[in-house]
């Protein structure tokens, strides 16, 4: 190149664009450093254009690199509209109510729902309204710890010491060394590497599952699954394949599908979902035939034990302990901390790679307020309790024999679907019984809240066993293909009731379920 | 210390026990120095303005692009070598035995090559009361940050990181010992959802107290706050509804945004104009593919941006609101508290009735010193949520102790408890923000957010300056937060001062010393003076130009303004009477 100082200056551009041109350079020369640059790329250019060429290649692509949109953003082609055939249409619409209103069934609800007085959730507690004393069967307080007085001592000077909310993120400073101590009793519990404590109980499966399965991604889950699962495999816009309910043999059909589907593309991520005892239905999962196939097929397994953590096994580990399964076997365990270990928020324990990834990557962890501490301490010292009184789990595996004996299969006219370890009991009405009345999922229900309201009115609390909201909007017959349990009634054993109460506590509920189906309103003949 | 024999002396030391308590009290929360260092502030008027936002040179930015560049280029190098003769680091990026790897090579590559750099600065481990002060667990990394050791030391900073913005992260007062008096009453944890027997009368009283509060019919509440955004979004949309959000909305929004099946839609963060382009737009144009008119359409945005220090422009929403008919629904997370001469989030602060917004939702996590989220509206609306959403279903009912801390914060900040108390609370998170924030902005730093907001972000671009300017707090012994990409947009990381009324003004004025001192050596004083902290006039009075320098900004203009860099003396001098004066 010949040396020119104004490259421009013989050629023919129309003179605007060479003002234009002029106040840039001049701008540019304004920059500090601007002249190092010029300077560079001159000498640059002049020993080797190719160089040059492909370093401003790099700069474009580098620009590029930074600024491409994750996403493609299609534009949606819209129906030509003036002005005032917008302000006419926008005058028009009307939108309907937020809510709509409540049904009767829900009315009832919100008025039924027990409002506990005058003291802690224990084996009796005490209800607004009657402001009778009643035997408690309701609540996740299976081993009486809500109330214990050293825990509580305990709560109380973790409280003087660091207040009650930790006012910030894990992130953000909000991880106190009382949430590091926890994460490390409960790993050390389960015998794993690594574990990560969620706020809330409810929250961790379903941020977790999106964490690690993306678009593309392949989770085979049982029919079963509770509601939060279910959202998580919702967020993770992974595909989803069903298995039957507990059914190993389905559950291999459908992952030699997957793997014969997989065959010839790139490999994606696998995971099997599943739950320890499940929410809904009770049942027990059989993981030595699971980690089995898992291991088999190549899949990766979310365990959630949310229901069996702190309840199965000799010392409360939980359905690997309880089937004798090497813990790191299982990918990542979910549990809860907030039912049986009467704290708050729930965990994940894995290998330390799949820990520290929920860090940065689970949304509820990450962009949510850390567990307060004193919920914190007590995890750590319920976990500490299940691991040196292994007498506490057998106080509770003999109350729920001793519940289970008053219910299934003495009662008539209901069945336990729990698994015989499991301290909440669901019990659903008997096919036969369903048959003869010809009773609807609604009217199940209504059979279900009598029972309730009956065995309150002989002074023991049970609940019905929720189903799950459906999605608003969603016609009615695409919510009858969503899975739904059964409507049942929930009994929750615990260990501040004596044997003899047990069974006496027991009685009352099978009486209840009695009288409410001999009644008048449930008879066979009823309507006809 | 009444029975004590009355001494002589008009003095008398505490007792070294006494001097300790006190000492912890004011590490929670500072005593405040002044009657002067309080103020009360609220929006008046009807249109609300954007702030101003400034810009540093044009050099900086592009060097701020080629950082990151040659970060992503050495980062790409370092794995080219990595992945061949490293294999052992990279095994879990790639497919082994079977199974596909967990993490993606290229999500994977900005945690790896960016922040693994910087996480040092992140997840600091803490002990004790996140008050005033906050005492730090110090760690070291023999393996460049992939893992920490704990040094077995501590160090107390002075704490700009939490949301404890009316300073109820209190070891002891009012809050810790009503919350022990719950713990002994009601034990530790309900064990149960609240819809099954997890309710009592200290949830009813909280849903009556925070009702009250906001001014709303009725509350439910829930033991987080994620959740509570999580659960009611598909309680309230679904198929057939439209919900429109600010782009900057915070990740629960979102999440429960994509549950409830609704079309979502964002606007510009608090571009009304936009918001009202995109109203006429999807309401002439009705559902995709069908056109049939929305069923409903739902506009949700945050009272407070954590990120970014604005509010939402209220007012604003609420005349669209009144044009277009759509339900309202504002995440007051980190306004509630914060906000508003009584503390009563963005409606007191705008002046607005509640009842103009459909739904105000907020979390207990920040100005409350507790856990958990609420949601107000009307009565019928609030009953038909507490059995349509999954949280009270199926989540875990909030705590004994967390309800007491919610119940007696919001008593004290009404009033009934140790009258004054709250309202100095108050007044002095109002002082300390605004003091902060006129500051920064006279120092020469270029702050986001709006004048009123007690998250201060001080911007930084560079990446090498995050944590640099983290470890340059950390010396002084000050703790703050520090963010980048990709929770703000790639050029503008940042600092996030949160201001607190636990702090007093001599922290603020300990915090600014160290601002200038950084400030000087990470050349962070960029401000142009649009933005406000001018210099005063030569008769000693603020500078009040600021109209004509914002109308000549909206013009397209550059207003001729003479950068800020004011002398930190002069800052101390001026600072309390100044702030009390539009922060120009
Ligand atoms: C706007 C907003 N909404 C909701 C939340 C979640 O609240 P919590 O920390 O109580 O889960 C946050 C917290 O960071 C937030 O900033």
């Amino acid at each position: 190149m010949t040396s020119t100082t104004t490259p421009f200056a013989n050629t023919e551009l129309p003179t605007t664009f060479l003002a234009l041109l002029d106040t840039a350079i001049t701008s540019f020369h304004r920059i500090p450093g601007s002249a190092i640059v010029t300077r560079y790329i001159r000498s640059s250019y002049q020993n080797d254009p190719i160089r040059s060429l492909v370093e401003l290649f790099l700069v474009i692509f580098a620009v590029r690199y930074l600024l491409a949109p994750t996403y493609s953003t299609k534009k949606v082609k819209n129906v030509p509209l003036t002005e005032d055939e917008i302000d006419e249409l926008v005058e028009d619409w009307t939108p309907e109510p937020l809510a709509s209103e409540e049904t009767e069934w829900e009315r009832l609800e919100n008025e039924k729902r027990p409002v506990l007085v005058g003291g802690p959730v224990g084996a009796r507690v005490k209800l607004a309204g009657s402001g009778r004393m009643v035997v408690n069967l309701a609540s996740y307080n299976h081993y009486n710890f809500a109330s214990n007085p050293d825990l509580t001592q305990k709560a109380i000077t973790t409280v003087k010491t660091y207040g009650v909310g930790p006012c910030s993120p894990p992130g953000f400073y909000g991880t106190q060394d009382v949430h590091m101590k926890s994460e490390a009793d409960i790993a050390a519990h389960l015998g794993v590497a690594a574990c990560i404590i969620y706020a809330q109980s409810f929250s961790t499966i379903s941020s977790l599952i999106p964490a690690f399965s993306k678009r593309g991604d392949i989770i085979v889950a049982d029919k079963a699954v509770n509601f939060p699962i279910r959202k998580g495999l919702q967020i993770s816009r992974s595909t989803v394949r069903w298995y039957e309910h507990n059914d190993m043999e389905d559950l291999e059909r459908v992952l030699l599908r997957v793997v014969k589907e997989g065959q010839g593309k790139p490999l994606t991520r696998r995971f099997i979902v599943t739950e320890g005892l499940f929410e809904m239905t009770g049942e027990m999962t059989d993981l030595v035939r699971l980690v089995e196939l898992k291991q088999k097929y190549k899949f990766r397994m979310i365990l959630d034990e949310t229901w069996s953590y702190g309840v199965l096994g000799r010392t409360g580990r939980g359905l690997t302990e309880h089937q004798n399964v090497d813990p790191t076997q299982v990918d990542m365990i979910v549990g809860g901390l907030a039912g049986a270990l009467a704290a708050g928020g729930g965990f994940c324990a894995g290998t330390h790679e799949i820990v520290e990834h929920q860090r940065l990557s689970a949304a509820a962890f990450t962009f949510s307020a850390a567990l307060p501490a004193l919920l914190a301490t007590t995890a750590s010292e319920t976990v500490s309790l299940l691991q040196t009184q292994p007498s506490l789990i057998q106080t509770l595996r003999e109350n729920i024999r001793a519940m289970r004996a008053q219910l299934d299969p003495r009662s008539e006219w209901v069945r336990c679907t729990s698994s015989p370890e499991n301290p909440v009991m669901i019990l659903v009405l008997k096919d036969q019984h369903v048959t003869d009345r010809n009773l609807s999922r609604q009217e199940q229900e209504a059979v279900m809240q009598d029972c309730v309201d009956e065995a309150l009115a002989q002074g023991v609390l049970v609940t019905r066993l929720k189903s799950m909201p459906a999605a608003l909007g969603v016609n009615a017959r695409d919510a009858q293909k969503e899975w739904q349990p059964r409507p049942g009634l929930k009994v929750c054993v615990t260990t501040g009731l004596s044997k003899r109460e047990v069974e006496a506590a027991g009685r009352v509920v099978r009486h209840a379920i009695t009288n409410v189906m001999k009644g008048k309103k449930w008879q066979v003949q009823r309507g006809q | 210390m009444e029975d004590a024999p009355k001494s002589l002396t008009l003095f008398q030391p505490p007792s070294p026990a006494e001097a300790k308590r006190i000492a912890k009290q004011h590490a929670a929360f500072g005593p405040l120095g002044s009657k002067q260092h309080l103020y009360s502030s609220r929006f008046e008027g009807t249109d609300f303005p954007e702030p101003v936002e400034d810009e540093p040179p044009y050099y900086y930015l592009i060097t701020t692009y080629i950082s990151y560049l040659i970060l992503i280029i050495f980062g790409h190098v370092r794995d080219f070598f990595g992945k061949r003769f490293r294999q052992d680091h990279y095994r879990h990026l790639q497919e082994q035995d079977g199974y596909a790897p967990l993490n993606n090579d290229f999500d994977n590559f900005y945690i790896r090559r960016l922040q693994l750099r910087i996480n040092d600065c992140f997840r600091r481990p803490v002990t004790g009361v996140p008050g005033r002060f906050i005492t730090l667990l110090d760690r070291t990394s023999d393996d460049f940050n992939l893992s920490f050791k704990m040094t077995g030391t501590t160090t107390e900073t002075l704490n700009m990181s939490s949301y404890n913005y009316l300073g109820f992260a209190q070891a002891d007062g009012e809050c810790a010992d009503a919350a022990e008096q719950s713990i002994k009453k009601y034990g530790i944890s309900f064990c149960s959802p609240r819809a099954d027997a997890g309710n009592s009368e200290l949830h009813v009283e909280v849903e009556r107290l925070v009702a009250e509060f906001v001014g709303k019919e009725a509350a439910t509440i829930h033991s987080m706050g994620f959740v509570t955004n999580a659960a009611v979004f598909p309680a309230l949309v679904g198929k057939g509804c439209l919900l429109i959000s600010d782009q900057l909305n915070h990740s629960s929004i979102r999440f429960g945004a994509r549950l409830s099946g609704a079309v979502i839609d964002m606007f510009k963060h608090n571009d009304m104009v936009d918001l009202e382009r995109l109203l006429r737009e999807r309401i002439s144009q009705g559902q995709p593919r069908t056109h049939r008119p929305w069923r409903k359409i739902l506009v949700a945005v945050e009272g407070l941006y954590s990120m970014e220090g604005t509010m939402c422009n209220l007012p604003g929403l609420v005349a669209l609101k009144k044009r277009y008919k759509f339900a309202l629904y504002v995440d007051e997370a980190h306004s509630i508290g914060a906000c508003g001469p009584r503390g009563r989030g963005v409606c007191d602060y705008f002046g607005i009735d509640p009842n103009e917004i459909d739904i105000l939702m907020g979390t207990f996590t920040k100005s409350f010193g507790a856990n958990g989220g609420y949601i107000c509206g009307s009565k019928a609306m609030v009953d038909k949520i507490r059995v349509t959403n999954a949280g009270t279903i199926f989540g875990e009912s909030p705590t004994p102790a967390v309800l007491t801390q919610i119940a007696t914060s919001l008593r004290i900040i009404a009033g009934e408890i140790a009258p004054g108390q709250g309202e100095e609370r108050l007044q002095r998170l109002a002082f300390n923000s605004r003091y902060l924030r006129l500051g920064l902005k006279r120092l020469g730093f270029i702050v986001y957010g709006h004048d009123d907001s007690p998250i201060i972000p001080l911007l930084l671009y560079h990446p090498a300056k995050i944590p640099a300017f983290s470890h340059e707090m950390l010396k002084r012994k000050i703790a703050v937060v520090v963010v980048g990409y990709p929770a703000t947009p790639l050029i503008s990381s940042r600092a996030r001062l949160c201001v607190s009324a636990a702090h007093t003004k001599d922290d603020l004025d300990r915090l600014l010393a160290a601002c200038d001192q950084a400030g000087d050596v990470l050349q962070l004083k960029f401000s142009s003076g649009i933005a406000g902290g001018q210099e005063p006039m030569h008769d000693g009075l603020v500078n009040e130009d600021q109209e004509e320098i914002r109308s000549c900004l909206e013009m397209g203009g550059k207003p001729a303004v003479k950068a800020p860099r004011w002398r930190l003396h002069e800052i101390l001098k001026r600072g309390v009477q100044d702030v009390k004066k539009p922060l120009y």
